[in-house]
């Protein structure tokens, strides 16, 4: 049999697999990051945009979530439409969210008094499907819920971000627990490049990719989203170019 | 000072704050009034027009609160606010807006809220400072130190019982009931049974009789929330017709059951926008139908548009110029039935350099006016609600620190960034006429990122002195 013939039996065989799998053609659209080094690790080359994905934050962050948050609004922002943002802490700085790419005319904010209205709101905002995408800063998530939101981004066609908040250091260990989302990220922060001059340049992340239906796990080290919510790969410094190390080593001299 | 008529005599119907203070009291003669305060100003007292302002304050009641409301001559408001408080944020929230508002308009009004009509009546009189929330269960315990005067009995009653050495309801729950009534009529032994919640005390609603109703009475008394839901959409669907009719679009409706042991239960929403789509409006009821006792069935329900507005209907633009924005009304009306319209805001930009006063929140479905907020600095995702103080080691006046503790843990600063100085906004508050904030943004070891302002007037702030404070959180 020659490899095109074989091609094509293994993508209708591929096709079968999704029918069994109950999703429409339509659900297989993506979000890149545009960055090839991430993307080409993900299956469908980005985020699967009818779906569910996790984002935590390590270390310190896994309280704040300062960086996952932002990691989120930089993924919603490069959505179209309008995006629900459901909260149970009012803490978060929308001027911070602007310069991440979401102009504050996209963004409704929801209130939730506790986990399980925050949850039915996540839910109705998936089910919707008018949004972009839906982000909720959630502390609990467990298997049932995170499937019903699962089901609810496929019926509604939305990306749904979980930004998980957890109330103590000890609580973030609940992230290994498994739950329904098709992809699971976690972003923690790293020291920036010095610049020549004085002053903070743009901020690190470590992004570990710890989760990933059909795919594997991997860790990037990206700079943090800009003005339209775009992260950039930024290679370790041991695989680093000579030319980029030789202007380290002048910068930090 | 008001003077009204009983009998032959003329007596004192109402007094102002100073005439109370002064000794006049309700229900005194006029030449006693008259000794006592000489040139005080009197007026005749007119009822009716009491009465039918109290109706037009209930309407408005109706309209903005609750679905059952009903006057409570002679000077109250009944307000069952069951199936509605969750629309202004609960019950503590609801009251003091209603008595803000009123005061607005120089009301001054108290109120309360209280498991029975008995004993928030009560509440509301002698509790309420000006507002009061009494627990579910201890109406009882609440309502019993308070003075008879608060059950609701006429004078005659309440003179009586204070011959007998009665002065609390307390005193009143604890003796026997027979010989009271015996003494006194069985109205005395209703309000007790009725302030207890042993008797049932329906609201008789107050009823526009402008308003859009639909009305399904059913032979035999229903329950099942299918059910429940199954009628809900043929009255929604009834109602709709009659709003087509005037061409209005419902802002607020309210659904009322009646049920067969002579009590209400309500369900209310609210919209964003005015509404005419089934659908949509049968599945906000729908999806309250849950928080219905229904009791041992209900009898009738009654589907009214407490406000409706005229509907401007709008022609959907082609697809073949661009994708139309997806409509997002649904979504906001469903989301704010369920937790408060409060809770669902939009967030646009002030024109304020000072962090914490430079955004506000807006309407949900308020239009965009595509403005965002102005100048390059970097801003931290999340703001603390206020500054804590931390404490620093700062090399120089003019520089960031070099390490700082904040909840009792030491960082040392890597890489900063700053100062961004913000002034106090002098031309708005007077306090703020010297007050200067220099912020930095500041990068510890292991790449966490803070915002840190040094606080003081400019003399400090020249000197580098003054108070540090962390005040948000990069990532």
């Amino acid at each position: 049999m020659s490899s095109a013939a074989a091609r094509a039996v293994l993508a209708g065989l591929r096709d079968r697999i999704r029918q069994f799998d109950g999703r429409a053609v339509r659900d297989r659209a993506v979000l890149p990051f545009g960055v090839p080094e991430i993307d080409e690790r993900l299956p469908g080359g980005g985020l699967v945009l009818a779906s569910l994905h996790e984002v935590c934050g390590g270390g310190n962050d896994a309280v704040q979530g300062a960086a996952a948050m932002l990691f989120a609004a930089g993924i919603a922002a490069r959505t179209r439409g309008q995006v629900l943002w459901c909260l149970t802490r009012p803490d978060l700085f929308a001027p911070a969210l602007a310069q991440a790419g979401l102009a504050p005319g996209r963004v409704l904010y929801v209130e939730a008094g506790d986990e399980k209205s925050l949850l039915l709101c996540f839910e109705e905002g998936l089910r919707h499907g008018g949004l972009g995408a839906v982000v909720a800063e959630v502390a609990r998530l467990s298997m049932t819920a995170s499937r019903r939101l699962q089901l609810a981004a496929e019926a509604g066609g939305t990306l749904g971000l979980a930004v998980r908040r957890f109330r103590s250091r000890a609580e973030a260990d609940a992230f290994t627990l498994p739950s329904a989302a098709v992809t699971r990220w976690r972003v923690s922060v790293r020291p920036s490049v010095p610049l020549p001059v004085p002053g903070v340049g743009r901020a690190r992340w470590l992004l570990e990719l710890t989760r990933c239906r059909a795919g594997e796990a991997a860790e990037f080290e990206v700079e943090a989203s800009d003005a339209e919510g775009r992260i950039a790969f930024s290679p370790r410094l041991a695989d680093r170019p000579a030319a980029a190390g030789a202007w380290r080593g002048s910068a930090s001299a | 000072m008001l003077v009204g008529r009983e009998g032959t005599r003329r007596v004192v119907t109402a007094v102002s704050r100073p005439a109370e203070q002064a000794g006049l009291r309700v229900g005194m003669p006029l030449t006693k009034a008259h000794a006592l305060l000489p040139d005080i100003l009197t007026l005749p007292a007119d009822p009716a027009a009491d009465a039918a302002a109290l109706e037009r304050l209930s309407l408005w009641a109706l309209q903005h609160y609750a679905p059952i409301v009903a006057p409570d001559p002679p000077d109250g408001l009944v307000i069952d606010t069951t199936g509605a408080d969750h629309l202004h944020g609960g019950e503590a929230l609801m009251l003091s807006g209603l008595v803000n508002r009123l005061g607005a308009s120089g009301i001054i009004a108290r109120a309360a809220v209280a498991d029975t009509w008995g004993a928030a009546f009560a509440a509301a009189r002698f509790l309420a400072d000006p507002v009061r929330v009494i627990p579910p269960g201890s109406a009882v315990e609440s309502v019993s130190p308070l003075p008879i005067h608060g059950l609701r009995i006429p004078p005659e009653i309440v003179a009586g019982l204070h011959v007998l050495g009665f002065s609390t309801i307390g005193d009143l729950l604890a003796v026997p009931r027979a010989p009271l009534v015996l003494r006194f009529g069985p109205l005395l032994g209703r309000r007790l049974d009725q302030l207890e919640g042993i008797v049932r005390e329906p609201v008789d609603p107050l009823r526009d009789p402008e308003r859009i109703v639909a009305r399904k009475g059913f032979g035999e008394p229903i329950g099942a929330p299918e059910t429940i839901a199954r009628y809900t959409t043929a009255l929604v669907h009834d109602l709709c017709l009659a709003l087509e009719k005037r061409g209005l679009g419902a802002r607020r409706l309210d659904l009322i059951f009646h049920r067969v042991d002579n009590s209400l239960q309500a369900i209310r929403i609210g919209t964003a926008r005015p509404v005419r789509d089934e659908k949509r409006l049968a599945r906000l009821l729908c999806d309250r139908i849950e928080t219905i006792e229904p009791g041992f069935g209900i009898e009738v329900m009654e589907l009214s548009a407490t406000l409706a507005e005229p509907l401007v209907l709008q022609q959907a633009a082609t697809s073949l110029i661009e994708e139309a924005p997806a409509d997002i009304a649904g979504l906001v009306d469903v989301i704010a039935n369920r937790i408060g319209a409060a809770r669902l805001y939009r967030i646009a930009p002030v024109e304020s350099d000072v962090p914490e006063r430079s955004f506000q929140r807006v309407a949900p479905l308020a239009p965009d006016a595509g403005a965002t907020w102005q100048g390059q600095w970097p801003r931290p995702a999340r703001l603390l609600a206020r500054p804590e103080p931390i404490e620093v080691m700062a090399l120089l006046p003019d520089h960031p620190p070099a390490s700082f503790t904040w909840r009792g843990v030491r960082r040392l600063v890597k890489r900063a960034d700053g100062p961004e100085r913000v002034f106090g906004e002098w031309w708005k508050r007077d306090g703020e006429r010297a007050a200067v904030r220099d912020y930095f943004q500041v990068e510890d070891a292991v790449g966490e990122r803070f915002w840190l302002f040094r606080s003081g007037d400019e003399v400090q702030a020249a000197g580098g002195l003054g108070r540090w404070f962390l005040h948000g959180i990069f990532a």
